[in-house]
């Protein structure tokens, strides 16, 4: 079954606000998905030429000021560093491959949840609201944010396979559904370089836009791409460094609702996930229309 | 008249008492206000009440439908009045998909647009809808008349055995079986009629009927001998 749920503001006096509007949202889809739940914020944005990543470890008193020590001095370079939970943020200023090239070789153990400029990505088996008050999601600001509840079907609950998934700087996919073709595909961008820590099928979704995008497309051509290539069942949001969007694949059995007003787009699986958004009553509520995408982005 | 905050009682308890009136009817009129998208308002009503619905309703809102009025003053979410057996539903905005599956009786009105799947399996209801409806509407169609007064997306009327379907804008494609046909003045009558009961003023001599070219497996002699 699976719920999404996304929240992306069009008025910036409310980014101070935005995980405490979004929590409610995540927490009213647990019916759909009490296996695992997880977001991607985007906020806190770095300079060009820095890389934001978050890390997680799975033992909860990791010695990440040791590891910030490490990578300062293994990458020469000024870090600056937080801990939320057992996941830690770190600002960085050296390039994607250079930070990933870094922690492949001198934290192995620490597994990489997002990479980009504005990303945080945080997820974690166990009930929405319990994973939203580990990681304080009620505090949190910033400028979008798409989330997941997982009712597994596809691969295991574990927090590998929680979502969002991403696979490149600052993309990230959550996904209500079930690809038929995601292990040819995979097995196809795999040839094309794209990495994927899973064998869930969600990830491969993920990956594909990941690799449309580096092949120059805007992400308007990405999905009209996806459109064709992808097969199966799905209701996507996406979020990118500076753009939301929604997708249905044609067949359309995966619920999606949507709603705008001036401040805000909002989109969850079930329209009870978006009925403590303010001024929702004066809101457009519409279903998102079959093989059809909707995307909205500020200027980069 | 009663009301029903759902902020403060639960879908349960409005339903129960809802279903306290089929017995003794103590009232017959009841808003309900704060529905929040909830699944399951109002279903399984057996009294001639009036019920009125503030807002949006989630999934399977009126489901089982004998003789209620409801009215949803808002959008629905998936399979709002199936299997309805009689009495009315109006939906004021949008209606996801699959509304009034399988629904053997009574009038739904929706007077936005109907999502993929409206009528499906349909099994004597009447439906009229005052927008558009998705793809794959009136799928197995058994009994009943469908109108729309928008557009019909893919594949409209597949599979069809004997619902009478109206459309007055376009038809993306038909279904398997389904064939577009003459607008006798028996057809003029009963669309005006339908025009009629759910309050909506088109003119019936815009519409295109469409219903089965009854030439699939089912409508052949021969294959009686398998039974």
């Amino acid at each position: 079954m699976c719920g999404i749920v996304g929240l992306y503001l069009k008025n910036p006096s409310l980014e101070s606000r935005l995980g405490e509007l979004f929590e409610p949202m995540l927490i009213a889809m647990t019916d759909r998905g009490p296996d695992s739940a997880g977001f991607a914020i985007y906020g806190d944005e770095v300079p060009e030429g820095e890389t934001k990543v978050t890390l997680r470890h799975p033992e909860d008193d990791y010695d990440w000021e040791s590891l910030a020590g490490a990578m300062a001095e293994g990458l020469v370079t000024e870090i600056s560093w937080f801990r939320n939970a057992n996941a830690a943020v770190f600002k960085i200023r050296a390039g994607e491959e250079q930070v990933r090239a870094w922690l492949q070789e001198s934290a192995p153990d620490a597994l990489v949840l997002s990479i980009g400029r504005s990303i945080e990505i945080l997820k974690e088996v166990g009930w929405p609201e319990k994973i939203a008050g580990k990681f304080k999601l009620s505090a949190m600001k910033g400028s979008h944010i798409i989330g997941h509840t997982r009712m597994a079907t596809e691969s295991a609950v574990t927090m590998e396979g929680s979502h969002p998934f991403t696979t490149g700087m600052d993309l990230c996919l959550v996904h209500n559904g079930s690809l038929s073709n995601h292990n040819r595909l995979r097995e196809v961008l795999r040839r094309e370089g794209i990495r994927f820590e899973t064998e869930n099928d969600s990830e491969v979704a993920a990956g594909y836009l990941a690799w449309r995008l580096e092949q120059g497309d805007s992400l308007k051509q990405a999905l009209e791409h996806a459109l064709e290539d992808l097969d199966g069942f799905f209701t996507f949001t996406i979020g990118t460094r500076n753009g939301f969007a929604v997708m249905r694949d044609p067949i359309a059995c995966k619920p999606a609702v949507l709603a705008e007003t001036d401040d805000y787009v909002a989109m969850a699986s079930e329209y009870q996930a978006l009925a403590g958004l303010p001024g929702i009553e004066h809101a457009t509520v519409w279903e998102p229309e079959p093989a059809t995408f909707y995307i909205w982005e500020r200027d980069a | 008249m009663k009301t029903f905050d759902l902020t403060q009682n639960t879908v349960r308890e409005l339903n129960q008492a809802l279903h306290d009136q089929s017995g003794e009817c103590m009232e017959r009129e009841f808003d309900v206000f704060s529905p929040h998208g909830q699944h399951n308002i109002a279903c399984g009503l057996d009294q001639n009440l009036s019920v009125n619905i503030m807002g949006h309703a989630g999934y399977f809102c009126a489901g089982m439908n004998k003789k209620a009025t409801v009215t949803v003053h808002g959008n629905a979410g998936q399979g709002v009045a199936e299997n309805m057996m009689s009495g009315m539903v109006r939906i004021k905005g949008d209606a996801s998909q699959a509304a009034g599956a399988t629904a053997h009786g009574g009038l739904l009105v929706i007077e936005g647009n109907a999502g993929a799947r409206c009528g499906i399996s349909m099994k004597g209801v009447d439906i009229v809808v005052k927008g558009n409806v998705g793809h794959m509407s009136c799928f197995m169609g058994q009994a009943g008349n469908l109108v729309v007064c928008g557009d019909a997306g893919e594949a409209l009327g597949d599979s069809l055995y004997e619902v009478h379907i109206y459309v007055k804008g376009h038809v993306k494609s038909l279904g398997a079986d389904c064939v577009e046909k003459e607008m006798r003045p028996e057809h003029i009558k009963e669309l005006g009629n339908l025009l009629s009961r759910a309050g909506i003023d088109e003119d019936p001599a815009r519409f295109k009927r469409y219903g089965s070219a009854r030439q699939l497996y089912n409508f052949k002699v021969d294959n009686a001998s398998a039974y």
